[in-house]
């Protein structure tokens, strides 16, 4: 893994099913990602995903990406919600690149974008490259 | 209703330890597609989720009002299948915009030996009132 490389996008797509399970394996059963009305009573444009549902594919990415090399720190700001309509689903795509190689730690840049629009901010992953230092 | 400035500093423990299972790990990762056999990076919210559901109950903060802002993890080494953890969340900062509160949180997530395996940094948005998301 070497800085500037490119990592291909991955597209995602996120169903209502989808975070009915991630809220049975997670315990986080808040109604705001399951009930559109529960949803919009607090200020949301509808039901949305779980800001850890987003961050779990980013996850996700870099395990492909990397061929599951160990994760020393992930993280970012869910800015925009992403909005799960009852119907399909929507559509997250995660990007990125290597940004720096250094001391055995890759760290890399990420857009994490739904429908054209990003999703998180300043999204952050360094991972164990298994080089030595 | 804002929430009480005097919460920063306070320190709320996940009511129970949390062992990495592997039908624990298997069903998390099932739900969000990870590869078989790994564990999710993203796996520590369940027991830093326990840890904050611990503030909410305590302060009776309905949970619906929630808005996760951020997450952040930093991992001091991976979880392994076996390990019994347990979690400290802290109340780190208060302010208040747009009549939502934002809550800075930071975890702790500790093996049995004592050692810290992961620490996690939150931020929580309340909405106070009916339809009160900025």
């Amino acid at each position: 893994m070497n800085a500037g490389d490119v990592l291909g996008p991955l597209t995602f797509t996120v169903t209502r099913a989808d975070l009915v399970a991630y809220a049975d394996a997670s315990g986080d059963h808040n109604p705001i990602h399951q009930d559109e009305e529960v949803a919009r009573s607090v200020g949301l444009p509808g039901v949305i995903a779980h800001g850890m549902y987003t961050l779990a594919l980013v996850g996700r990415a870099v395990a492909e990406w990397t061929d599951g090399a160990e994760v020393v720190d992930l993280g970012a700001k869910f800015t925009s919600p992403v909005v799960v309509p009852a119907e399909g689903g929507a559509e997250v795509v995660v990007a990125g690149t290597v940004k720096s190689v250094a001391d055995g730690l890759a760290t890399l840049a990420l857009e994490v974008t739904c429908g054209g629009q990003k999703v998180l901010g300043m999204p952050k992953a360094v991972v164990r490259t298994g080089a030595r230092a | 209703m804002p929430v009480d400035p005097s919460l920063v500093g306070r320190e709320f423990p996940a009511p129970a330890p949390l062992t990495v299972t592997p039908e624990r790990v298997r069903a998390f990762a099932a739900a969000v597609g990870h590869p078989d056999g790994a564990v999710p990076p993203t796996f520590p919210i369940v027991l830093a989720f326990d840890a904050m559901q611990a503030f909410l109950d305590a302060e009776r903060i309905d949970l619906h009002r929630i808005v996760h802002g951020e997450q952040r993890f930093a991992y001091v080494r991976p979880l392994e299948l076996g390990d019994e953890l347990t979690a400290t969340l802290t109340v780190t900062g208060l302010r208040q915009i747009g009549g939502a509160d934002i809550i800075a949180t930071a975890s702790e997530l500790t093996d049995v030996t004592g050692a810290v395996v992961c620490t996690g940094k939150a931020t929580l948005v309340h909405s106070a009132g009916a339809g009160g998301a900025a």
